[in-house]
């Protein structure tokens, strides 16, 4: 464990913690100015998150520990995402997680036990946003090992940190034909991991649309504050994993003071600028019906599966 | 796609200035909330008047959601019940049952005539009463319908901004 591994590990949780409510704030703004509207400003969802931790907690009759123990699930797995993944530093706090395999399984993990949360509520828009969850997960998953294995190849090597310092050293890398495919394949995929438009709508009120929304119709008070913020880390984890794949540079390589701010801003720069793109794009899509989803997901992976073979051929 | 985005040039924001902070009494339990208000509308009998100023008051012109109200899709989510229309006796329940599951601290917006006093539906025979009888109601907002202005104001005592 080396000083700017633990520097990372340190900084890299506060600050996806502390940034991600401002980063879904700064989406709905950018939606809300391209749509004529004020908006609520940045802060909003933070003011959220106080009011419902203030809110009496409910348990809903006939739900076991699965529900309750969810929001604690998914924000813990997210959080050891964000201490791991080289977002700030190249170097990680615990450099076995940092693996491609690990990280993905530790997402994966949290998104399943929402949805077993879902099913536990025994409500029928539970169970059918559970349901939906699994579908696009079950086609998600494998695009988003493959089109990160793609960038691993040339590397020889599964870790993150070693792929976001090999990026750093060769940048040439980046306009390669496997990076191109692999970066298509992976923006897909985090707009259907994440639940925006065209795959899911994150404002939507109508019960029968909705694939998130839905399997936690049934949490409130604080529980609801834990799974909202932990959609939001995931977002930013996604976003953050998204942008140091593929433009690593300001990333912290050494444990100075000026190093490490340089991450930090770098970080947020990138993850706000791809957040603004994420939202202004939504507002030119409508959302997919459910039966095209798996061709818009067939067709990433499809992508990731050329990112591969290209990584083969023309290394 | 380059269409749209034109218009979205042209039109820029329509969203109008935001009116002064409406003055009289605001329900205690409201600064609990720290001005963000999620609302969980109920239709417990409504002829769809309140309902189209409603989805008017949340529109770019008006924009309800730059004061810090949302709308939600659960009770659960909820800090506020926004109920319309006249309680019917098929809803008397469904209302009772969606105000138990909102967590506390709650309140009730009553909007329209019909919420307030059963307005022209008083004494029909699938009326169980104004909303006021079957859950305690902290704001009123007179009109029928009233204008998405009243129903913005209303909101506007909720989260104090």
């Amino acid at each position: 464990m080396s000083a700017l591994g633990v520097v990372g590990g340190v900084v890299q949780p506060v600050l996806i913690v502390a940034g991600s409510p401002l980063l879904v704030g700064l989406m709905r703004q950018v939606r809300a100015r391209l749509e004529g509207r004020a908006g609520a400003g940045v802060a909003q969802p933070w003011r959220d998150l106080r009011k419902l931790l203030r809110k009496e907690r409910i348990t809903p009759r006939g739900t076991s520990e699965v529900f309750r123990f969810a929001p604690l699930v998914l924000v813990a797995t997210t959080l050891v995402v964000a201490v791991v993944v080289p977002f700030v530093a190249t170097e990680s706090a615990v450099d076995p997680v940092a693996d491609l395999f690990a990280v993905v399984a530790l997402l994966a993990l949290g998104a399943v036990a929402l949805a077993l949360a879902g099913l536990d509520t025994g409500t029928a828009f539970g169970g059918m946003g559970a349901s939906r969850e699994m579908t696009i997960l079950a086609l998600v998953e494998p695009t988003l090992l493959v089109a990160i294995f793609a960038l691993s190849v040339r590397v020889g090597s599964t870790n993150l940190g070693a792929i976001v310092s090999s990026t750093l050293h060769d940048p040439a890398r980046v306009i390669s034909p496997v990076s191109l495919l692999a970066a298509v394949a992976l923006i897909v995929v985090i707009v259907a991991e994440t639940g925006r438009i065209p795959v899911d709508n994150p404002s939507t009120h109508l019960e029968l649309t909705m694939v998130h929304e839905a399997m936690v119709l049934e949490y409130a008070g604080p529980d609801l504050a834990l799974v909202e913020l932990a959609s939001a880390m995931r977002l930013s984890v996604f976003l953050g994993l998204l942008a140091n794949l593929f433009a690593p540079w300001g990333i912290a390589t050494e444990a100075t003071p000026l190093a490490v701010l340089i991450g930090v801003l770098a970080l947020v720069v990138k993850v706000g600028v791809l957040g603004g793109l994420l939202a202004a794009g939504e507002v030119f899509v409508a959302k997919l019906r459910l039966f095209r989803v798996p061709e818009l997901l067939a067709g990433s992976s499809l992508l990731a599966l050329l990112a591969v073979a290209a990584s083969f051929f023309l290394a | 796609m380059l269409s749209l985005w034109r218009k979205i040039r042209r039109t820029g924001r329509v969203a109008e200035p935001p009116p002064p902070l409406p003055e009289g009494e605001r329900p205690e339990r409201a600064a609990l909330l720290g001005g963000s208000v999620q609302i969980r509308h109920v239709d417990a009998g409504s002829c769809n008047g309140c309902e189209i100023e409603i989805g008017s008051a949340f529109g770019p012109v008006h924009d309800g959601e730059r004061y810090g109200a949302r709308l939600v899709a659960s009770p659960r989510h909820a800090d506020a019940l926004l109920v319309t229309g006249v309680v019917t006796r098929n809803m008397a329940e469904p209302l009772r049952r969606t105000f138990d599951a909102v967590p506390a601290p709650k309140l009730v917006v009553a909007v329209g005539d019909c919420a307030r006093n059963c307005g022209v539906f008083a004494g029909a025979y699938g009326v169980a009463g104004a909303v006021r009888d079957v859950v305690p109601v902290d704001v009123e907002i007179h009109g029928c319908p009233p204008r998405p202005e009243a129903i913005v104001e209303g909101l506007r005592k909720l989260t104090g901004r």
